[in-house]
């Protein structure tokens, strides 16, 4: 089929470091793959229910933007089953679930701000009777005028947080003087997580009047908080675990705040234990999504393509609230450049504040949206000079020892693109089928095919420098066995087994000899987000840390037990070899533990090197770039706008892989999801500010029959990380999904063949059939 | 309820005959399972049958009467006393007696196959029943089979790869073992544990009909159209309930408290197939997978339409009266068998009448048929020689999604000229209707390229459009156009291959 099965059958890509399994670099399955399989896998709504569990569900608002001038709950109280209700005025602590800025109540405190926004809960004995109820509350508004989209927001001067804009060079200048000039406006929808495991908490009353709280959630830690400071307590009163989710992909690193805080807070009013799992409907309309973008820029550049100058201007629709919208759009800023030397340019980022739903993290987090701006440029200047959009795109990459330095000053000087695109470029056999599709083109009137290679650069390492740490907790029993604790969540993307696999080469010991347990708030404290594809940098280097010092302590007692030098005991397969001896590892460990040695340690991490000014944009935010390149071909039909993709070739940078099965599996998903966000998933609001599309009835992401007919997917050989990160592998969470970026212009490439090929198509994204017809329409009325 | 009714319901889970009396008409499946039985394998995604998370299998007796057949249905809106004489399989269910992986679970889980694995245990129910059906299926056969489950974490590749392999790399040494782990084989007999199941399935049969009542509400499951016909007659604001793809929303999305449910899947006229020399008549609760057979045999063209109506385990749920029935503005059998003059066997009480398909529907979600009256067959003309059939569907995705617009086509020429000509829409209108300004445009006038372009400007007449999610009414009017355009180009042997199954 492809490279990868290839190199799956043949174990030929497959180099373990060592010889136990589940070494570092090993193929192996999912830690949880037989638990899926057998659906024995326990996630949140799986969990036994303990005894007087009551059940939520959450009445909502149903204006955009409006006052609260009156709540009759009578109806909700009066039916059947219903034991409590509570509202705004309920609430002991903090009304707030917002993770940065307190500007996000958990129940509307008498203005309601999006369709959707949760204005009271209702508890009942069955989720049946409790949604049932939640119909019935009678809400009398006062109604405000809403400002539902960017555009307007901007003109408006709404906003969530202050306007924000990078300098460097004189743009100004550079785009007056330069040869060619272009100016264009693109949009660009958002993205719902649809994490097939809805958002779901379950709070328990402890003793102290302490709570309990299961919840499925990236951030246990910021769950922990929040609901603490919701029930007017403190951390300490609160402990959070999250064994598993079913999918996140930044939906679940702030929003099920609000879940969990519901969830709280009702457990306490009521001292029973509540869950509040959403209906996929109430999920998709209550919680947050990738931000919708409007684009504009203006470019200066020179007969061969090169940018002399630019431009940008970003509005993101972020909604009724900061949420994390911030660091969002920062990275906007910092990825608009994708792979590009950008020597004069000028960013300006607004983040709109409208009365929709509060956009959130979301794989790539404003990434995608930046490198999706100056994608469309590149192309536009290629086909405004005639030229091959890939000869266009290698003219502004970053050079190596020269234009290397970011709009945001930090040096590239990682920079392996060059590498990928021309690797990729050959063995895509990119410039013959150029040719084939021109062909193809010139004797199909109704179908028409496009292609194009993309590259992907991205920035990793959490933009706020204090999230770059993570602990690690770590216990060795007496039999031998391993109990292993971090900070870090696991979603789907293989943290968890990541860790193990690092873990078991430290000790040197199988991998099933090693427990891995849920992420909790009592084990480790403090923990950032499992986001911004630092799971396994951070809890990887975290947990080789605590399984070093207890490494140190059994290499100490084994050269004094033993009486040998310390560097004559090797952990190995196992085994220890200690001077001549050889002794098995989990007998090493009794006899230390019988000398009263400890063998529990914690082990913590911060990412080195890392700097970065908020204030000026300047510094060192990013302690490496991941690389990749995609080469995508695609065919629509003239007649609807359809359109399927052909094939798909990428070249993937990991560093050297933790486990080259995970990182295919991210590669393979992150592009599909991409795809999906820039071609069938289209987020649809009426002109109340009610989300339509809410359900997979009507909301659209990629179905097996999606996956490219052909799909060529290779792991960059050779490229250890330059940076010394955990055992030279790189993050591979976010950069894959921006691969798809190449699906995009090829469409852009079909849509252009229609007429000169030199005209710039109008592709509104996602280029649903709807928004490919129209971009070919105008192509014909133009030609 | 009648004496002679059957008042609880019995099937099969994991060997064992379950018996419920006193069961909620309205709790389905996936409510069973996960609050009742505490078994949490099976997963809701979206409790609309469009996710796949909830997939379950279920195996019945075939028309053989010797063999088990196997479906993949979604549980999270099928009524739990649909289940009476089935036999309910679930992800719990596959592991062999010495607690070794299915075949199917083992190729997952080698193939990498999972990641969050939420998604999972659908898509092991589905890929279990592809298993069941087809020992070496094609890349369009595994897309098809999984066009139900929706996995975000995208493990499209390593799932199809799985897929590929589970028979011939891991289900071909489970020739010895139990039903459960023997894969498909053409030709092959039934084996002592196959029998055995279908001797237990066999004793439940009974020939009383089933008639629940429990928590406020009433289930009838009637066994011939005669029952039928005299339930309707006492009842007739019951909720007529076929594969429950539409009404399991009503209780799942919309709260709706339904007190009479009068179920058609085992009213044996409605479960009845024919083909006669003029024309197929098919039983209106024959289900959505079973009536496209001979539907296709008949009109080839007409395949990618059926493959394109929503995924397996709704087809299989599904029936072709309900969908008929259901009346929706956007149904996508319905243009196709416009555009064939299907009609409609009514019954009410002991009176019958036939009426065309195009007088059945009079406005949005609105139908001819009277208090008490239900859909008993669709009679559908055989083609004739040298007619051109087509359907179009157009919609965001191709697989499992709901059309913006959905087109058919059937054209009889004499010579050059036409001599009849169907054209049909859905998603046009309040309804789906025939355009009947376009067809005039074009009767009786030779087919060419200069009626065409009159031909579509007379649809503008025929059709006022809205906008909605699916599509703006701009870019359903032109896809009208452009897809009668498609027609033309087809049936002059100018038209492209089609994207769907494009280069698959």
């Amino acid at each position: 089929m492809n490279g990868y099965t290839a190199m799956v059958a043949s174990g030929k890509r497959t180099k373990p470091r060592s010889g136990i399994a589940g070494a570092v670099g090993s193929a192996i399955p999912h830690e949880s793959s037989e638990k899926h399989v057998s659906g024995e896998a326990i996630y949140t709504d799986d969990i036994p229910e303990p005894k007087g569990l009551l059940q939520l569900a959450v009445g909502m608002s149903s204006k955009a933007h409006a006052r609260i001038s009156s709540i009759d709950l009578g109806a909700v109280r009066a039916a059947p089953g219903v034991i409590d209700v509570m509202i705004a005025d309920d609430i002991p602590g903090d009304n707030n679930c917002g993770p940065v800025i307190a500007d996000d109540p958990v129940l509307a405190p008498g203005l309601v701000q999006y369709v959707g926004q949760a204005v009271f809960a209702v508890a009942a004995i069955t989720v049946e009777q409790a949604r049932k109820a939640a119909q019935l509350g009678l809400i009398e508004y006062e109604e405000l005028e809403p400002i539902l989209d960017a555009r307007k927001a901007v003109a408006a001067g709404s906003f969530v947080l202050p306007s924000a804009s990078i300098k460097r060079g004189d743009s100004t200048g550079a785009i007056a003087s330069a040869a060619h000039r272009l100016k264009g406006s693109v949009s660009l929808g958002g993205q719902d997580h649809f994490y097939l495991e809805g958002q779901v908490a379950m709070a328990m009353p402890a003793e102290d009047g302490d709570l309990f709280v299961y919840s499925s959630t990236q951030h246990p830690g910021e769950i922990q908080q929040l609901v603490a400071a919701a029930i007017g307590r403190e951390s300490k009163d609160v402990v959070v675990e999250c064994r598993r989710m079913g999918g996140a992909f930044g939906g679940k690193e702030s929003q099920p705040a609000l879940i969990a805080c519901i969830a709280g807070l009702m457990a306490q009013k009521t001292g029973r234990p509540c869950k509040l799992r959403l209906d996929r409907d109430d999920d998709m309309i209550m919680t947050g999504k990738r931000h919708d973008f409007e684009i504009d820029y203006d470019v200066g550049f020179a007969d061969n393509g090169r940018i002399e100058g630019i431009e940008f201007m970003f509005a993101s629709r972020c909604g009724m609230s900061a949420d994390l919208s911030g660091a969002i759009n920062d990275r906007t800023m910092f990825h608009c450049d994708n792979a590009y030397f950008l020597e004069n340019v000028t960013i300006v980022s607004h983040r709109c504040k409208t009365n929709t739903v509060s956009n959130t993290a979301f794989r790539g987090f404003g990434g995608p949206q930046g490198m999706f701006g100056i994608e469309c440029v590149i192309d536009d200047i290629a086909r405004h000079l005639g030229k091959d959009p890939l000869d266009v795109r290698r003219e502004n990459f970053y050079g190596i020892g020269e234009r290397d330095t970011t709009h945001y000053l930090q040096t590239v000087d990682d920079n392996v693109i060059h590498e990928i695109v021309d690797d990729l470029e050959k063995s895509s056999d990119y410039r013959r089928r150029v040719d084939e599709i021109r062909q193809f083109n010139q004797a199909h009137e109704l179908l028409k095919r496009g292609i194009a290679l993309t590259p992907v650069k991205f920035g990793i390492s959490f933009t706020a420098t204090h999230l770059n740490q993570a602990g690690a907790l770590l216990h060795i029993y007496a039999d031998g066995t391993v109990h292993l604790n971090h900070g870090g969540t696991e979603m789907g993307q293989g943290l968890f087994t990541k860790v193990a696999q690092v873990v078991a080469e430290e000790l040197q010991i199988d991998i099933d000899r090693i427990k891995i347990t849920a992420s909790d708030t009592s084990k480790v404290p403090n923990a950032s987000a499992t986001a911004a594809s630092s799971g396994s940098d951070l809890n990887g280097k975290a947990a080789q840390a605590a399984a070093r010092t207890i490494k140190r302590r059994l290499i100490k007692f084994a050269a004094k037990h033993y009486a040998v030098a310390e560097d004559e005991v090797v952990f190995e397969n196992n085994e220890v070899q200690i001077g001549a001896k050889r002794v098995a590892f989990q007998e090493l460990v009794h006899q230390a533990w019988f000398a009263r040695t400890s063998l529990s340690a914690t082990g913590f991490y911060s990412t080195p090197q890392i700097n970065y000014d908020r204030s000026t944009f300047s510094g060192r935010p990013f302690f490496y770039y991941a690389y990749g390149a995609a080469v995508a071909e695609v065919i629509i039909d003239t007649l609807t706008g359809e359109h399927r993709v052909l094939r798909v070739d990428i070249l993937h940078d990991c560093g050297k892989s933790l486990n080259p099965a995970i990182d295919m599996g991210q590669i393979e998903g992150g592009f599909i999801q991409g795809v999906g966000w820039l071609t069938s998933e289209e987020l649809w609001w009426n002109a109340d500010g009610e989300l339509k599309t809410h359900a997979p009835s009507t909301y659209k992401i990629p179905t097996c029959s999606d996956l490219p007919v052909d799909f060529r997917v290779r792991l960059l050989e050779s490229a250890a990380n330059r940076e010394d990160t955990i055992h030279r592998s790189k993050a591979v969470g976010e950069p894959p999904l921006m691969l798809s970026l190449s699906v995009f212009h090829a469409l852009r490439d079909a849509v252009a063949s229609v007429g000169s090929n030199n005209r710039t198509p109008v592709l509104r994204a996602p280029a649903t059939p709807e928004s490919v017809l129209d971009a070919v329409s105008e192509q014909q009325a133009a030609s | 309820m009648t004496s002679n009714s059957q008042s609880s319901i019995r099937f099969v889970l994991d060997g064992e005959v379950i018996e419920l009396a006193a069961v909620d008409p309205t709790r389905t499946v996936l409510q069973y399972l996960r609050e009742d039985l505490g078994k949490v394998g099976t997963k809701e995604g979206c409790a609309e049958g469009d996710c796949g998370a909830c997939t379950v299998a279920l195996a019945e007796v075939d028309s053989s009467g010797g063999r088990l057949q196997v479906r993949a249905i979604n549980s999270c809106i099928q009524f739990l006393p649909t289940l009476d004489g089935k036999e309910l399989i679930t992800v719990e269910s596959l592991r062999g007696p010495d607690g070794s992986l299915h075949p199917v679970q083992q190729a997952m889980v080698d193939w990498h196959g999972s990641q969050c694995g939420f998604c999972t245990p659908g898509f092991i129910m589905s890929l279990f029943a592809l298993y069941k059906n087809n020992a070496s299926p094609s890349r369009r056969e595994i897309d098809d089979a999984l066009a139900g489950n929706l996995c975000r974490c995208a493990a499209y590749r390593p799932i199809i790869e799985a897929a590929r392999r589970m028979v011939t790399d891991y289900g071909e040494r489970q020739q010895a073992g139990g039903w459960l782990l023997q894969p498909h084989a053409a030709n092959a007999r039934a084996g002592d544990d196959e029998k055995r199941r279908v001797d237990l399935l066999n004793s439940l049969k009974s020939d009383r009909s089933l008639a629940l009542e429990a928590h406020g509400r009433k289930f009838f499951a009637p066994q011939s159209s005669d029952e039928m016909a005299h339930l309707l007659h006492e009842y007739p604001d019951a909720t007529v309930l076929a594969g429950g793809t539409d009404v399991g929303l009503w209780v799942t999305k919309q709260h709706k408290e339904l007190e009479v449910l009068i179920y058609t899947g085992s009213v044996s006229e409605l479960r009845a197939q024919a083909v006669s020399d003029s024309q197929l008549e098919i039983g209106a609760a024959v289900s959505l997978s079973d009536a496209m057979q001979p539907i296709i045999e008949h009109y080839p063209t007409l395949e990618e339409l059926f493959l394109r109506f929503a995924s397996p385990p709704i087809r299989n749920a599904g029936t072709l009266g309900g969908n008929i029935a259901n009346g929706s503005p956007i149904g996508d059998t319905m243009p196709a068998l416009l555009v064939l003059d299907t009609s409609l066997v009514l019954r009410k009480g002991d009176g019958r009448r036939t009426l065309p398909l195009s007088d059945f529907y009079i406005d949005h979600q609105q139908t001819a048929l009277q208090p008490g009256e239900f859909v008993e067959k669709i009679l559908i003309p055989l083609p004739v020689d040298g007619e051109h059939v087509e359907s179009y569907k157009v919609s965001k995705r191709f697989d499992q999604d709901i059309s913006a617009v959905c087109g058919a086509y059937r054209l009889v020429l004499d010579g050059g000229n036409v001599a009849d000509i169907k054209i049909a829409y859905g998603g046009m209108a309040a309804i789906c209707k025939r355009a009947e300004q376009c067809e005039k445009t074009l009767r009786g006038k030779p087919w060419n390229e200069v009626l065409l372009d009159e031909a579509m400007n007379a649809l503008g007449r025929d059709f006022t459009p809205l906008s909605d999610m699916r599509s703006t009414a701009q870019y359903r009017q032109r896809i009208c156009r452009n897809l009668l355009q498609r027609f033309y180009l087809d049936t002059t042997g100018a038209g492209d291959e089609r994207l769907y199954s494009y280069g698959r």
